[in-house]
């Protein structure tokens, strides 16, 4: 890749499919990403876009069956986590590679206290006498901004508000200090003033510690306040992916433009309408064979119900999967069919 | 029509609302306190306007929205609709005036029956309400659809069948089927995916048109209450901290809390949100059971003074249409008076 650096975690080609008894879900088709050292990864898409099983499926935290993971590889500094044994991946989940999930009311044991479930993976994967791990417990809840850390460790979730809760949860994802966190959207469920204490603090964890992050949201507003980079994700693929400023600035895939035209802003311009996407996303029954942004996209055309479009380079860092060249107005010529798919380049 | 749709008609008018849940506890039930989810709360709605109602969980947003269509028998307080006061008329008398308020909920999932289809959930308050024959009932229910932009042929299916975003038009076209004059949507977009947010928003907007609706518009969702309210009101912790017009609330917000909340909202745009200066609060909200001495705001307030932690301060005009209640602005009555 341009930067030269060499990518913590590097995905080919991953699909996940759902084989219920009513038919099979294709929720994540053919994606293909890589993710920098320290870089702070966004990936945004609305529900049903494949976004959150993408992340789930990379360190098998999908259940199967019923879902199937397969795929060109999941590089992982030289483990390919695809191949990876059940024991292989309980020691890289919660030490290599920390989670933050959306509610953390669900996400932590009510019937344990918050400083057992911090000290749990220090024991498991750092071997850490209880003692020790009582005190990096501390160092942690004072880490995410918990007052009174020592008195709270004994404390059990319920007694925390929300954000308190969720700062316990990104406490015990970076308690073993890992290369990579994914936080799946770790803020949806609080409230804005809270959710800013949280961006905030993700803001001084990352210039302190400099693990590589994931951020999956719906939230456009988070994406420009906290990414380096942006997935959009739709109907399962990877629709665009850019630097954050160029993907606001020059948004080329039709979706990612109406995306940012329908969301609007308590700042910036009121619009007297708000842009519409008209329809509805589409249900995922099989592999895609045509654009699956086709049926609302104002701009599709022939080609785009009858071939799947791959991702065509834009600039450099910058890819959409669109046969529309919204640079000179007119569909792509047929001949410019190389895909990208920047992890490719990382093969083995 | 001219295209002025507002009028100077106060179609709703709140004063002092209180709704107060018992806490009971111990082997004997006995009540040991209460938490005061709506504390005082008092405003006006103009006729054919869309007032927005905003604030965190837990402020009593919600609460102030059902208790104002008398859901709940209120704590205290005068609610007057369309000229009729109905804050302590008994419920099987309020059935008369149902029919001119209605409500949009947030979950269309919860709030739409499943064992009844479409047409029959649309048409149930024609049965309850109105006399019509079966074939005009049929006629009403489809033209309602049409309203909501939802196609005549799925009349019969069940809600199960359909996405979040035609739930929700279902039960718009539900609380449209009686001709209301005053809605209150309780966060009626927040379940929603953003492009489908966009769509249900719009809706709202032609249909107050089409049929002169008032709204009370609940939400968290501070940038799509300004872009649907004309005026707003703020709430924390049971009360009203400051009511404005849409232009003047978010342009120039008085209260330190609706400061604080406008500035933690992200900004969809890069380059602004780099400009963006946060005012982060501490702390969470205290519980509306056991709120604090003074001003509900002072254990979270970066401007508390002295006097917050003492005394309760009333709301009070500081502009025409703007009212803040925050002990900051007391020089602006006096000197005003």
């Amino acid at each position: 890749m341009a930067d030269g650096a060499t990518p913590v975690l590097n995905v080919r080609d991953l699909k996940t499919v759902f084989k219920t008894r009513s038919g099979s879900v294709h929720a994540v088709n053919s994606v293909s990403f890589s993710l920098n050292p320290g870089e702070l990864l966004g990936v945004v898409g609305e529900s049903g876009s494949g976004k959150s099983v993408t992340m789930m499926s990379l360190i098998g935290l999908i259940p199967s069956p019923p879902a199937e993971v397969s795929g060109g590889g999941i590089d992982f500094g030289g483990i390919d986590l695809l191949q990876a044994s059940e024991t292989e991946l309980r020691a890289i989940r919660g030490a290599r590679i920390g989670f933050v999930f959306q509610d953390p009311m669900t996400s932590l044991n009510p019937v344990f206290t918050v400083g057992y479930q911090i000290m749990e993976p220090l024991r498991k994967h750092m071997n850490m006498s209880k003692a020790q791990a009582r005190v990096r417990a501390k160092e942690l809840l004072e880490l995410v901004g918990i007052p009174d850390a020592e008195r709270r460790l004994s404390d059990y979730p319920h007694q925390f508000s929300g954000g308190m809760r969720q700062r316990v949860m990104i406490a015990i994802a970076l308690a073993c200090d890992p290369e990579v966190l994914i936080a799946d959207e770790p803020t949806t469920a609080l409230d804005v003033t809270i959710q800013a204490q949280i961006l905030e603090l993700m803001h001084e964890l990352r210039a302190k510690l400099g693990m590589a992050v994931i951020w999956i949201t719906h939230d456009l507003g988070v994406i420009a306040g906290i990414a380096d980079r942006v997935l959009v994700m739709y109907g399962g693929q990877i629709v665009e992916h850019a630097p954050v400023r160029e993907l606001f600035k020059h948004p080329r895939h039709p979706y990612t433009r109406a995306l940012l035209k329908t969301v609007p802003s308590v700042r910036g311009e009121r619009a007297e309408r708000l842009e519409v996407i008209e329809g509805q996303p589409p249900i995922l029954r099989a592999e895609p064979s045509s654009c699956s942004f086709a049926a609302r996209c104002p701009f599709a055309f022939e080609r785009c119900l009858a071939e799947n479009p791959p991702r065509f380079d834009i600039s450099p860092g910058h890819d959409a999967a669109c046969f529309y060249d919204f640079e000179s107005g007119a569909p792509r010529a047929s001949v410019q069919a190389t895909s990208v798919t920047e992890g490719a380049i990382h093969a083995g | 029509m001219l295209d002025d749709t507002k009028s100077d008609k106060i179609l709703v008018e709140v004063r002092d609302l209180k709704m107060h849940f018992p806490i009971h506890a111990g082997v004997l039930k006995k009540r040991v306190g209460e938490v005061k989810a709506v504390d005082g709360i008092g405003f006006d709605i103009y006729e054919g306007e869309t007032l927005g109602l905003v604030g965190e969980s837990g402020c009593g947003k919600s609460t102030a929205g059902r208790a104002i269509l008398r859901l709940y028998d209120i704590t205290e307080g005068s609610i007057k609709i369309d000229g009729h006061e109905i804050g302590a008329t008994p419920q099987p008398e309020l059935r008369k005036m149902r029919p001119t308020m209605q409500m949009v909920f947030q979950d269309p999932q919860a709030s739409l029956n499943p064992r009844m289809s479409v047409a029959a959930i649309i048409g149930e308050p024609l049965d309850e309400h109105t006399k019509l024959g079966k074939a005009e009932k049929r006629e009403k229910v489809l033209s309602l659809m049409d309203a909501v932009g939802l196609n005549r042929d799925f009349a019969n299916r069940y809600p199960h069948e359909f996405s979040g975003g035609q739930r929700q038009r279902i039960g718009i076209a539900r609380a449209l089927a009686l001709n209301p004059k005053f809605i209150v949507c309780d966060e009626p977009i927040a379940a929603l995916d953003v492009s489908i947010q966009a769509q249900v928003v719009n809706l709202l907007e032609d249909l107050q048109e089409e049929f002169g609706l008032t709204y009370l518009f609940i939400s968290h969702d501070l940038s799509m209450v300004r872009h649907i309210a004309d005026r707003v009101a703020v709430m924390y912790l049971g009360r009203i901290v400051e009511l404005a017009s849409r232009e003047t609330l978010f342009a120039d917000p008085k209260h330190p809390y609706t400061q604080a909340l406008l500035s933690a909202v992200p900004e969809p745009d890069p380059w602004l949100e780099e400009k963006v200066e946060r005012i982060l609060l501490e702390g969470d909200v205290p519980s509306p059971s056991n709120p604090p001495k003074g001003c509900n705001f002072c254990t979270r307030c970066p401007q508390v003074m002295e006097i917050c932690r003492e005394i309760d301060p009333l709301g009070q005009e500081i502009a025409p249409g703007h009212q803040v209640a925050c002990h900051l602005y007391k020089d602006t009555e006096e000197s005003a008076a």
